[in-house]
């Protein structure tokens, strides 16, 4: 088969350039084939994180001709190898070194959200019916691609006042738990910035699991913030009901 | 083999590395909500040509004070608000127009303006919050629609298919899967239950939020239709009463 030309990042926080690698390209290979092509054969000191190969780990997540996508579940021979290949870090995070980001802003905004919450005196009985929703949201594997591209941290570095799609899907996975008893509505509102979103859908263009994260976590959730605070009869009837505002 | 050097740069307006081409993701729904808006706002305003026989333009249904008693101005502009508000709060209409017109962004990975950007945070995009109450009104109107539809298969009291009535009725069936397939629908019916099996009538919101959410994966889809239909429903109305076309009885 034909050589591709793969124009690589390299550099770190202070800048960097690209430098192109010439790479023979074999059946079934993928963008992390040729960069562990170039490792081995052409620059042994190019940074990449990588773990399980099966797009099931996360870990190698990249822009591949400026689209955020994990390198292993992206095909060569889906690439037009008339030009060259432009591998790049993902724009959104810090640059450690060539491909590899410093994406641990996600863990401290993890923190803010308050963990699973049973209900007190809970029956632990749970149907399929009621988690049917959640179990899409447990297939994330966290690869930050839905975060890379969310324009809100991409081009406004809203990073202090927004959480980003990643974690709408987290709350989206514990406010719809069939047991789960605490409302994070307010701190969607607040803390994790979730009207910031305008719903343009690329996380959910993105998502190499293929989570519905827009219509199944995002405007759900922004729908309970409108329940909560945005829709005046519910607001009155929870008012005259004397309901808490910290329970659902 | 290191090549050439390049410097890295995508952070401005509209760039990318992307190597597609991007913009055709937007220009059609550029073109369309433009067209769609400039023909509605000269309809609305035009307040003549919205009837004939048995037949309603969308437009103007449900036709208010028509002789012009309280509202010397055109009829459409009573009650185009409503179906106006649901299409302009609805969360699909949200993502063309934020990426067709106020390039927010563009496209997915492509660059936008750096600017105070506040989402829909803060006036007037927060009132985007109201879209359930644009849905009741939109619901209020469908049946306003449905009627219209059903009586223009009667003609001076007799049955009579025309294709105007087959017109009508294809464009209120789009107009109701559209409404049907609504976000804010289904979180009313059954998306803001957490618990099915432990809430009183859990089961039928749970088929009726499971009907929906299928209906709404194509929520674009009908959004486009309906769109679409509504224009020319309104446009085959207002040729027919004008004379420039006649209405064909098909039974």
């Amino acid at each position: 088969m034909a050589d591709a030309i793969l124009e690589v990042f390299r550099g770190d926080r202070q800048g960097g350039k690209t430098e192109q690698y010439r790479v023979p390209v074999a059946p079934g290979m993928v963008v992390l084939d040729a960069i562990h092509y170039i490792q081995g054969h052409l620059a042994p000191d190019l940074a990449v994180r990588w773990n399980c190969k099966a797009a099931k780990c996360g870990s190698c997540s990249a822009e591949v001709n400026g689209r955020p996508r994990l390198m292993c579940k992206t095909r060569m021979d889906a690439l037009p190898l008339d030009q060259p290949i432009k591998v790049f870090p993902m724009k959104s995070f810090p640059i450690l070194k060539d491909l590899v980001t410093d994406v641990s802003w996600n863990y401290k905004i993890n923190k803010k959200i308050p963990p699973f919450t049973p209900r007190p005196g809970t029956d632990w009985k749970v149907y399929q019916d009621d988690v049917d929703r959640v179990q899409e949201f447990r297939k994330c594997i966290e690869c930050f691609l839905c975060q890379d591209v969310c324009h809100v941290l991409r081009d406004h570095d809203k990073f202090e006042q927004f959480a980003g799609p990643r974690f709408f899907v987290r709350v989206a996975g514990l406010e719809m738990h069939p047991v789960d008893g605490k409302s994070r509505a307010k701190l969607l509102r607040d803390e994790l910035g979730i009207g910031f979103c305008n719903i343009t859908k690329c996380c959910t263009e993105v998502c190499p699991e293929e989570i519905h994260i827009t219509d199944n976590a995002i405007i759900p959730l922004k729908e309970r913030v409108v329940d909560q605070f945005y829709d005046p009869v519910l607001m009155l009837v929870r008012k005259i009901r004397g309901v808490n505002e910290d329970s659902k | 083999m290191a090549g050439e050097s390049v410097t890295v740069s995508q952070g401005h307006f509209v760039g990318t590395l992307r190597r597609d081409a991007w913009w055709t993701e937007i220009l059609p729904a550029a073109l369309l909500l433009g067209a769609f808006g400039i023909y509605a706002t000269f309809r609305a305003f035009e307040g003549a040509y919205y009837t004939w026989g048995p037949y309603l333009s969308p437009f103007y249904s449900p036709l208010i004070d028509p002789q012009h008693h309280f509202w010397p101005w055109s009829p459409a502009l009573l009650i185009l608000a409503f179906p106006l508000g649901f299409r302009t709060t609805c969360y699909y209409y949200r993502k063309a127009y934020y990426r067709a017109y106020f390039m927010d962004p563009p496209a997915c990975a492509v660059g936008e303006r750096k600017r105070n950007y506040c989402g829909e945070t803060k006036f007037p995009f927060i009132l985007q919050n109201l879209h359930r109450y644009f849905l009741y009104a939109a619901i209020i109107v469908l049946g306003f629609l449905w009627y219209d539809a059903i009586i223009a298969f009667f003609l001076d009291g007799h049955f009579r298919v025309g294709v105007g009535s087959i017109i009508m009725l294809v464009n209120v069936v789009l107009l109701s899967t559209y409404t049907v397939s609504c976000h804010s629908l289904r979180h009313l019916v059954g998306g803001k239950i957490d618990c099915f099996s432990c809430t009183s009538m859990g089961s039928p919101r749970h088929t009726g939020w499971r009907a929906i959410s299928i209906l709404n994966e194509r929520h674009m889809l009908y959004a486009w239709c309906s769109l679409i239909s509504v224009g020319l429903t309104d446009l085959y109305i207002r040729l027919v009463a004008a004379g420039v076309l006649r209405d064909i009885t098909i039974l």
